[in-house]
């Protein structure tokens, strides 16, 4: 039916494969499959998939096309992105599938019931390709703390796809699927975003409702899309937001403006701030080039630049890291072999609950994991918790009004997502503090609550690897992130001829040849 | 059990002056949980009702209930509390299989309601005010049975079982100020507050307040100091105490083992203490210092729950008659006397009377019934009045056939302890038992004869107006037909057959 090759479907934007599905000019059966096929050609390089979904996948799109060819009410219903595949992080627990959040202490096990952004996926009759690989329990920025092996960055197969969510961000820039969700706690979405050269987004903390995202540090943790174009990150947060009774931190707002924001993009007349901590020193040249560029762009289109000052970021990161593990010790308390997942037997001695719950985390939770959830627990006990816990959410409190005053002087803020671009796998995985220096810029969006979106700017003079212009909003104003977003894509595409995308390696080539391709490599 | 040595109530009186704590832990009866859309029902096959929440599930966030939050306040109002506007819950955070998430959610810091006080009235009508501390909102933990071992006790078993469906069940955990001043009454003090407490919360409809069901529980801090002495002593924490006698004996017998301790010059165990039913006595639990370390916090997947001032005023104009007042107020509808009406109270037999005058009965009759025939029975058997199996109904069926003159009260007494043995309803006693009483007059005339007969002066000195003398010819009416008359109907027989006015 389709007059395009599958090679040329899966290169398609959602909003493009939604027109010509509603167009009858494809097929969903055929979109699917053709993803499923990208999936089982590349994916054994990419590793971006700890399960694949391709049953219940070409079901629900066969159910999709035959409401469609059967015409009346019932396609004209049809949600906007119905038949329009999706990858889902496997840290939001599905039904039908297997959930791992990327542990050994998850391995086989099958969640009951469905979160919230997986029913509104199944409402809007979105294939599910599968779940896609993370850090464990999204704690990392490389994907390497992933229990089942690191995925690969489509641009570079040595080099990691950022972290926690590499899965969703490699599957995406790999063409394994035109759109996947994520979740960002400090930038799982947005710095895997950067070094893949996708588009990520982490809404307003509330906008997306948490339920079913297992959670990692509850305060900071968001769901939020994950695509190739600003344009379909803004479909599909319209898709998975709004109010849910079983969220009670969910926002009551409606977030309904964000595609009219990214379909009719200006920056005429905005004032955009850069923010002074958050590039310069410390940030790669190629990153800062890159950065500078699109600050001239966006000057060219109206926009006037600002600087801003945020003087209290320099104590985020320190912050972050005593209130993130803090929730994350109590969060992942429930993993004990009790009830669900693993249960791990102690080899000798007494067979007691207190046994069979520290046999079972010490052999299921990985290094990191551990690490986070120490560190957690030291900083909540007594006598500690005042300098650690309550001192951080003093600093969280200050950025949220550094945030306040800058947003007083500016419409949107911009700064690089990451500080560089992918590194090489392996080249921090013992060095925990560099690799917690990967989501500076990322993580002040979180420990305030407002929206970033992180877009491709081109790529690295010294590398050729993408680097990732990050916006950020005041609180529930997600729609100027999709404006000026789908402004500056615009201006960038015209500039780099195109979508910065169609320059990564093929990948179905031999890899022996990607590797000449890309002489850095080894 | 318990190996440890006491001192008779009265020396450790002599010698030492208690302070009591009460934590009462108060189920609410909302209809599903603290967190969870799961229904809150008691006595349902185990683990089944729950949902992927009460499981802890990876994944699952609470939501607060508000019905639980209005009975909260609630609480906090009938006991004369400060209700806060904003107050957020806590993680309280420790590895136990009862805690599906291993943290319990609970108020910590800023419980919903504060700073009140509470009216206790003792047996003799002295009041006395109980501070309280506060009134937060928790969840409930699971229910672990330990099998294999001894009793059900966790030392030496094989294995246990856990029922989920009282995870997460909403309680509201009531904390009084220290009690200082009651001296010897202490221990009536104690069960006169958790009684108030079960009262007040049964009243408002917010809890079942069934003590046998767990929806009350007590923990009972007792200790003491010398006379004279403002510092506090070293507590005791007795857990579980779980009906209103076990709360005065477990609160005397604390009283007694502290007294013993100090005495012998040892400091009192800061320390949990288990109350045993059996041997009224307690043993000692874990030891509990300061060091207990729940890494509190702030619970991030809760926003604080916001109690506007008109809210809590609508809520205020709900609540139904206090207590106290609602004393009073039967006390004159009733029509008892002072005496006959602390003696009611004091034998907790108010409420059931009530019932009782509900489904039908006089007052007077219902007090006769539960006075004089309930009580006796309850105290012998070791168990509350009420809780002894005899519902109002079956009280106004038997009173009703005692007024029909279908049974006497002799009669009567027989067929409640027929009732009690389970041998079916007051008619299906009277029936089997074959119990009635002789209606016929021909054989009662007979015998109302003989007995004049056999009496002829008193006989005479009915005759001569002195009526009250007719209990010695009506005794012998009753001697002569085994009980088996209706002994009003022989007097009037008695009366008609000698022409006297009754």
């Amino acid at each position: 039916m389709s007059e395009l090759t599958s090679n040329e479907l899966i290169r398609l934007s959602a909003a493009a494969l939604a027109a010509k599905l509603r167009a009858g000019e494809v097929t969903s059966v055929e979109v699917t499959q053709a993803h499923l096929d990208r999936i089982a050609a590349v994916d054994g390089q990419v590793n971006a998939f700890l399960h694949v979904n391709a049953e219940e996948a070409l079901a629900v799109a066969a159910e999709v096309d035959a409401i469609r060819a059967a015409g009346g009410a019932a396609a004209e219903e049809l949600h906007e992105l119905a038949g329009v595949p999706i990858a889902v992080k496997d840290l939001i627990v599905t039904i039908g599938q297997p959930t791992t959040a990327g542990s050994k202490i998850l391995e086989g096990w099958h969640s009951p019931y469905d979160a919230t952004v997986i029913k509104k996926l199944r409402a809007a009759k979105m294939p599910i390709l599968g779940k896609t690989n993370l850090d464990e329990f999204a704690m990392g920025s490389s994907t390497e703390h992933s229990a089942y092996g690191p995925t690969r960055n489509p641009w570079d197969l040595e080099r990691i796809p950022g972290g926690s969510g590499g899965g969703s961000a490699a599957a995406v820039a790999a063409f394994e699927a035109p759109l996947a969700l994520g979740t960002d706690t400090g930038g799982s979405i947005r710095q895997p975003g950067a070094v893949t050269g996708t588009v990520g987004v982490k809404p307003t903390y509330g906008a997306v409702s948490r339920y079913g995202a297992i959670a990692m540090a509850s305060s900071l943790d968001q769901i939020g899309p994950v695509s190739r174009t600003v344009l379909d990150s803004a479909l599909l947060q319209e898709v998975i937001g709004g109010h849910d009774p079983f969220d009670s931190t969910s926002l009551t707002d409606s977030f309904d403006n964000l595609v009219e924001a990214a379909r009719t993009g200006n920056v005429q007349g905005m004032k955009i701030g850069i923010i002074k901590e958050l590039h310069g020193e410390g940030y790669q040249a190629g990153v800062e080039n890159r950065f500078n560029e699109s600050l001239e762009l966006l000057k060219e289109a109206g926009a006037e630049i600002v600087e801003v000052s945020c003087p209290n970021l320099k104590y985020a990161l320190g912050a972050y890291y005593l209130i993130m593990p803090s929730e994350v010790s109590s969060n992942l308390a429930k993993f004990d072999g009790v009830r669900f997942g693993l249960r791990v037997l102690p080899k000798e001695g007494p067979m007691t609950i207190e046994r069979v719950m520290a046999a079972t985390r010490a052999a299921g939770f990985g290094d990191e994991v551990k690490r986070r959830i120490i560190l957690g627990t030291y900083a909540l006990s007594a006598g500690y918790y005042d300098a650690y816990y309550g001192s951080a959410q003093k600093v969280r409190t200050l950025i949220q009004r550094d945030f306040d005053a800058a947003f007083a002087q500016a419409d949107v803020l911009i700064s690089p997502t990451a500080p560089t671009t992918a590194f090489k796998l392996g080249e921090k995985l013992d060095d925990p503090l560099a690799m917690y220096l990967n989501d500076v810029a990322t993580i002040p969006a979180n420990m305030a609550g407002i929206p970033g979106l992180s877009l491709p700017g081109g790529l690295a003079d010294e590398d050729g690897l993408p680097v990732g212009i990050q916006l950020l909003a005041p609180a529930r104003e997600d729609a100027r992130l999709y404006r000026v977003g789908a402004v500056l894509e615009a201006l960038l595409e015209e500039k780099w001829g195109g979508p910065l995308l169609a320059q990564a390696p093929s990948l179905v080539e031999p890899v022996e040849t990607l590797v000449e391709t890309h002489g850095g490599s080894k | 059990m318990s190996t440890d040595t006491i001192l008779s109530f009265e020396e450790a009186m002599e010698k030492y002056d208690p302070v009591l704590g009460f934590e009462v832990h108060v189920e609410l009866n909302t209809k599903t949980k603290m967190f969870s859309s799961a229904p809150n029902v008691f006595g349902d096959e185990p683990n089944t009702n729950v949902n992927e929440v009460d499981l802890g599930l990876p994944g699952v966030l609470p939501v607060v209930n508000k019905a639980a939050v209005e009975s909260s306040i609630k609480i906090g109002l009938a006991l004369n509390c400060k209700i806060a506007e904003s107050c957020r819950f806590a993680r309280k955070n420790y590895f136990y299989p009862d805690t599906p998430k291993n943290f319990q959610t609970s108020q910590y810091d800023e419980p919903i309601a504060y700073d009140g006080y509470l009216d206790i009235e003792l047996e003799d009508g002295t009041v006395f005010r109980v501070e309280i501390e506060r009134a937060h909102m928790e969840e409930d933990a699971g229910k672990l049975t330990h099998m294999g071992g001894a009793a059900g006790r966790i030392q030496g078993a094989d294995y246990s079982l856990v029922d989920y469906n009282r995870a997460g069940v909403p309680l509201v955990e009531i904390v009084t100020k220290p009690i200082q001043g009651a001296g010897s009454r202490a221990p009536e003090l104690a069960k006169a507050y958790v009684s108030a407490i079960r009262e007040i919360v049964k009243n408002l409809g917010v809890s079942d307040a069934r003590m046998e069901r767990g929806n009350v529980r007590c923990d009972a801090n007792v200790s003491l100091r010398p006379h004279g002495q403002e510092r506090f002593g070293i507590r005791s924490e007795t857990k579980n105490v779980n009906s209103l006698r076990a709360v005065e004996h477990a609160v005397r017998y604390e009283i007694q083992r502290h007294a013993a301790v100090l005495d012998s010059g040892q400091p009192v165990i800061q320390e949990t203490r288990h109350w045993h039913e059996d041997t009224r006595t307690t043993t000692s639990g874990r030891a509990k210092s300061d060091a207990d370390d729940y890494r509190y916090f702030p619970e991030p997947d809760l926003v604080p729950v916001v109690a506007s001032r008109e809210w809590v005023e609508e809520l205020r104009a709900t609540l139904p008659e206090p207590p106290a007042e609602r004393r009073k107020r039967l006390k004159e509808a009733w029509g008892y006397s002072d005496l006959e009406f602390r003696d009611v109270v004091n034998a907790g037999v108010m409420d059931s009377i009530e019932e009782t005058v509900a489904a039908g009965a006089s007052a007077s009759a219902a007090r006769k019934w539960w006075m004089g025939e309930i009580v006796g029975r309850a105290k012998t058997a070791d168990v509350d009045p009420a809780e002894l199996g005899v519902s109002p109904q079956t009280i106004v069926e038997l009173n009703g056939l005692v007024e029909e003159g279908k049974i006497n009260n002799k009669m009567a007494s027989q067929v409640l302890d027929g009732v009690l043995a389970g041998e079916g309803t007051p008619a299906e006693i009277v029936e089997k038992r074959g119990l009635a009483v002789v209606s016929d007059d021909g054989p009662l005339l007979e015998a109302i004869d003989a007995a004049l007969a056999a009496q002829p002066d008193v006989a005479e000195k009915i005759r001569g107006g002195k009526v009250q003398a007719i209990g010695a010819i009506v005794g012998g009416v009753m001697k002569a037909t085994r009980g088996q008359a209706d002994a009003g109907r022989v007097r009037e027989l008695i009366l008609e057959k000698l022409g006297v006015e009754g």
